[in-house]
């Protein structure tokens, strides 16, 4: 058992690609961290840096209280899954999960209670005999976790690990791992594009873009305050809606206002926003902060558009629209009977906006 | 329709195969026929009436034996054997190694070091015999295996070389990251994992190399004289046509022995084989 220590890490190429820029990260002791980004974030890279497999171009990670920067892959008692699985077509299921523990010199009566109880865990005692090529996907994955897990390390790595499954098996597996991490209480760095997966599995989520790592939180302090545009639009599906608008002082009041919309500034964020009366922001709406606007509501966070499209889901219901000149969605209860095209008027949660610089993209 | 589709299988595809069968097997036949063949039936002309150009009626195994018995073609036999092993296998082991590294490891000049290879495989044998001649000369290893030993591996590692790269960069990397996790070291996870894993690759690649050297003949030709020391394509043809006379009989069963062992090495791994050049490795 360890924490992970990662310190302005930075990762590039020899073809000049900058891929991981002064990454710092504190992964705690039995921490369950996840890295999330868009393909190219660098947050493979960064996770293949402290497994060894890549190198560091400068920066420092430690595991535990040693500095691995120059250690191989070998020495650093880590584990790790990756996402094509990468069992060894040529072993059986028994040898795969047996071949660290061989290679670390273990007795055989060691090896083989250590498989077992893995298997046990696993639920693929049944399969020990196999090889790689008779098992389907969900099976060679179980495998892979068994393999990572019968070295008993102290960081566990997961490179997508379930990308490769079909949908179903996916949110199977993402249970049966959360569960299994309560179980083994071992330091988990998990990479994933996936954002759900990301929210489900991590203690703390790490939102990476561009090689910059964009925020770090539990997942609902980045579903609830996004520390820029890029992370609120990232977390959430369907993803936050932007609107481009401008806001003017009136009195007391601030009012944010585009075409068709106007509304004004909640009391909470006035004191942020006022500095940029006059000028032009970014105003975020989750679509489950619209709602139909009933006769109660008040009129400074109700506008009127009309829905284009609709999207039954059978649990919520999703309505396509447009308002301040863009497209927006808007998530409501299933019990909304409404025609397409029909003109209706939306509510806004007034406690739920939020507003992002137009140029640098941060949170106010 | 459907017997319409039935005829058009066979214009465009039985027919054309049993053309293209007989075509190729054609050859082998009559180097068996030949070599089974009594003398009178083989020296008289086919304009006689009881000619059997396509077969035999008295099939007789002399030329087999005057072959083996008065001939040194079992020396020969053995020859080819030892030199197509030992060349084969010192082919493949550096082949392997330089296969692996121009597949993973990421050097100055790899690239360029791998195109090297590939073009020294593209200079013509009939150009190389020439300078290789003069060092087996210098190094007085003429008229002995090892001149045939030593230089079939010029052709056959840059050949092993290509073929295995291109095996190896079918499998997956993170095999041997994983390996080297595990803790295995690069070389461990190379030896451990990679190798067994290109199995049909490595087994494609020996036996081109194996064919290759066994069949070889301007080396043969030029480093070996004596009789005792050459192999099976050179010794049929310098010790079986004497002058202007072709034994014809036992010119046929020596190249019906001489292929043999390559034609049950083909079978015994053709399965391998194909994948080897076709197939890739899943994870």
């Amino acid at each position: 058992m360890a924490n992970v220590s990662i310190r302005e890490l930075n990762k590039k190429y020899d073809n000049g690609f900058h891929a991981v820029k002064d990454v710092s990260l504190e992964i705690r002791d039995k921490e369950f961290l996840v890295l999330v980004g868009p393909s190219g974030c660098g947050k493979t890279t960064t996770l293949r840096m402290v497994a060894g497999l890549e190198e560091i171009t400068s920066g420092e990670i430690r595991i535990g209280d040693q500095v691995v920067n120059e250690l191989p892959p070998m020495d650093r008692n880590i584990a790790m899954v990756f996402q094509n699985y990468a069992l060894y077509p040529h072993k059986t299921v028994f040898d795969n999960m047996a071949f660290g523990l061989q290679m670390r010199g273990y007795a055989k009566e060691e090896i083989a209670k250590r498989v077992r109880e893995a298997a046990e865990i696993l639920g693929i005692e049944p399969l020990l005999a196999r090889k790689p090529r008779q098992l389907s996907g969900g099976q060679r994955q179980r495998v892979a976790v068994g393999r990572a897990i019968v070295r008993h390390p102290q960081v566990f790595l997961f490179d997508e690990p379930l990308s490769n499954l079909d949908a179903k098996l996916r949110v199977q597996m993402r249970v049966e791992l959360k569960r299994l991490h309560e179980r083994l209480e071992t330091t988990a760095i998990y990479v994933t594009h996936d954002q759900v997966e990301a929210m489900t599995l991590g203690d703390r989520v790490v939102v990476m873009k561009d090689g910059r790592v964009q925020q770090v939180g539990e997942p609902l302090e980045l579903y609830g305050s996004p520390a820029n545009r890029f992370v609120a639009g990232f977390i959430g599906s369907p993803a936050m809606n932007f609107v481009d608008v401008a806001i003017s002082a009136a009195g007391d009041a601030l009012w944010a206002e585009a075409q068709g919309l106007r509304v004004r500034v909640p009391t909470e964020l006035a004191e942020r926003v006022r500095p940029n009366a006059g000028k032009r922001l970014t105003l975020g709406v989750r679509p489950e902060a619209l709602r139909l606007a009933n006769g109660g509501d008040p009129a400074e966070y109700t506008f009127g558009s009309a829905v284009d499209v609709i999207e039954p889901l059978g649990n919520e219901i999703l309505l396509n629209f447009r308002a301040g000149g863009v497209p927006m969605v808007a998530r409501v209860d299933p019990g909304v009977r409404l025609k397409a095209h029909e003109a209706v008027r939306f509510a806004l949660d007034p406690d739920r906006l939020h507003f992002f610089d137009a140029k640098t993209e941060t949170a106010l | 329709m459907l017997i319409e589709r039935k005829w058009k299988k066979w214009v465009y595809f039985y027919l054309p195969m049993a053309a293209f069968i007989l075509f190729t097997l054609f050859p082998f036949y009559w180097m068996a026929v030949t070599a089974f063949r009594p003398d009178p039936e083989l020296y008289r002309t086919w304009r006689q009436p009881s000619a059997t150009p396509l077969w035999t009626l008295e099939p007789t195994l002399e030329h087999v034996k005057g072959l083996l018995q008065t001939t040194a073609f079992p020396q020969w036999l053995w020859n080819t054997m030892a030199i197509a092993i030992v060349s084969t296998a010192i082919s493949l082991i550096c082949g392997m190694f330089a296969g692996y590294a121009l597949a993973r490891l990421k050097f100055r000049g790899s690239e360029f070091l791998g195109t090297a290879i590939f073009i020294t495989y593209l200079v013509p044998q009939t150009l190389l015999f020439i300078p290789l001649a003069d060092i087996i000369r210098d190094m007085q290893l003429g008229n002995t295996p090892w001149a045939l030993m030593l230089t079939y591996p010029t052709i056959l590692i840059p050949f092993c070389t290509w073929l295995l790269m291109g095996y190896f960069k079918t499998i997956p990397k993170e095999l041997e990251e994983c390996a080297r996790i595990d803790g295995a070291t690069r070389f461990g996870a190379m030896v451990r994992i990679i190798f067994p894993v290109a199995v049909p690759g490595i087994l494609s690649a020996g036996i081109f190399a194996f064919t290759l050297s066994w069949n070889e003949f301007i080396y043969a030709l030029v480093f070996m004289a004596s009789a005792e020391q050459k192999t099976v394509p050179v010794g049929v043809v310098s010790e079986l046509i004497r002058g202007d006379i072709f034994f014809w009989g036992q010119l046929m069963a020596g190249a019906l022995l001489g292929s043999v062992p390559v034609a049950l090495v083909y079978s015994f791994f053709v399965e391998y084989y194909v994948t080897g050049l076709t197939g890739s490795v899943k994870g």
